[in-house]
């Protein structure tokens, strides 16, 4: 165990070493230690809220979905009866209307016909004249009458 | 050893156990001592070139690797680098937490420099005994040099002047902070008030005095003895290879087996070096006993 010179040499070495592991080497780790920490947390938290969030979204995509669902629900039904009630109003105007049409056919036959008897009348009239010309022209014989009464009667 | 036939066994650990030492000789003047007792003969001004050699390039690997992660060092994802040195990094400050109650900013980056440097000083251990001092023999016997007079230990917590600088320099720290901590009545106090009070005071001085000082030779000399011995049994199985092929076999197991234990020894002890000074400085902090 020989002491000398080397020992205050390894005591300045060691007080260098400490020295610069104090003040450039162990701040900037531990710093980025604590630093990565906090990021750390952070990102948790920040995923926690994400989570959070997400399930909150869901939930809200939910309540919109079912709203839209009932909504679509009660617009076909409201559509489903109106269109019943179109179509029950149409029969109905169709019916009328076919009633109409009818009532206007069966106006328009009787007026045809008065006018088609009118027009006999008058032709009848007018035959009656004729013949009455003619057996007033000739003198008037039973049998001769007999076959133009006849006669007359079949042009009626 | 290949020169094993020039040397007995004890002139083999005796080479081993001697630093590579630069100094004024009395009698040869300036130049690296050519035995144990010429360095002996050196006195206090010479310097064991060996061990400062070791020391400072494995420190400033320490430092370099360090401060090139912290240089780099992010919050975001860390490199290979990075994780190690935090991994470290989180050993010792948990370590500093449990045992440091107090607050200085100096005390977590100083058991850090203890446990890696002294770690990596004790990790030489672990380097064949023979190869360094055997490399550096032949590169200097080019310079016509005699390879039986270079010395060259390469593990510095083998040599008690590592060890002993580096407890100095932590009792030192222990002296400045209970005084500065507790003020010169209080640490005095401290010293001379207890356990027996007042009256006891001639033998309170020596039971603490003898504690205080107690703290930076246990230290000392706890980690040179561990590595000494470390190196010694080193040394002696390294013996077994110049005896046949049966011994040197058997050597070369045990000396798997000796490192492969003392892996946990070196650890251990940079551990025990880094705990007690912070427990020491813990001490030196508290403000009532």
């Amino acid at each position: 165990m020989n002491f000398n010179l080397t020992l205050i040499g390894q005591m300045i070495s060691f007080g260098v070493f400490v020295w610069f592991t104090m003040t450039y080497v162990w701040t900037p780790i531990v710093k980025a230690l604590s630093d990565r920490k906090a990021k750390i947390a952070e990102g948790l938290a920040a995923a926690e809220r994400g989570h959070q969030e997400k399930s909150l979204g869901e939930q809200r995509a939910q309540e919109v979905l079912n709203t839209a669902k009932a909504q679509a629900t009660e617009i076909l039904s409201q559509a489903q009866k109106r269109a019943g009630e179109i179509v029950e109003e149409s029969k109905v105007d169709a019916r009328s209307e076919g009633q109409r049409l009818i009532a206007a056919a069966q106006a328009e036959i009787e007026r045809e016909t008065n006018r088609a008897r009118e027009e006999l009348r008058e032709k009848v009239a007018t035959l009656a004249l004729a013949a009455a010309e003619k057996i007033l022209k000739k003198e008037i014989d039973v049998r001769a009458h007999q076959s133009l009464v006849d006669d007359f009667a079949r042009q009626i | 050893m290949s020169t094993a036939e020039t040397l007995t066994a004890q002139g083999y650990i005796q080479h081993h156990l001697t630093n590579l030492t630069l100094g004024v000789h009395p009698e040869h003047g300036l130049g690296f001592a050519h035995n144990a007792q010429g360095a002996a003969e050196m006195g206090f001004w010479a310097i064991n070139v060996d061990t400062m050699f070791f020391s400072i390039l494995l420190g400033w690997l320490f430092v370099r690797f360090f401060r090139g992660v912290a240089e780099k060092a992010s919050a975001g994802i860390p490199g290979p680098a990075q994780n190690f040195a935090e991994w470290i990094v989180e050993f010792i400050d948990e370590n500093v937490r449990g045992s440091f109650t107090g607050k200085n900013p100096l005390v977590a980056p100083l058991a850090l420099t203890i446990f890696v440097w002294v770690f990596m000083m004790n990790l030489m251990d672990l380097i064949p005994v023979d190869l360094l001092p055997w490399l550096l023999g032949q590169s200097m016997a080019i310079f016509g040099a005699d390879p039986h007079h270079v010395f060259l230990r390469v593990v510095p917590t083998t040599d008690p002047n590592t060890t002993f600088a580096l407890a100095l320099v932590v009792f030192g720290m222990v002296l400045y902070y209970s005084f500065k901590m507790k003020g010169v009545g209080g640490f005095l106090g401290e010293l001379s008030l207890q356990p027996f009070g007042v009256w006891g005071m001639p033998a309170n001085l020596i039971l603490e005095g003898i504690s205080l000082l107690s703290k930076p030779v246990s230290l000392a000399l706890r980690l040179f003895g561990n590595m000494y011995a470390g190196e010694m049994i080193f040394i002696l199985i390294a013996l077994m290879f110049g005896g046949g092929w049966v011994l040197g076999l058997t050597a070369g197991a045990l000396q798997f087996v000796w490192a492969v234990f003392h892996i946990l020894i070196i650890t251990l002890q940079a551990f025990i070096f880094m705990v007690l000074t912070v427990v020491y400085l813990d001490m030196a902090h508290q403000t009532h006993h």
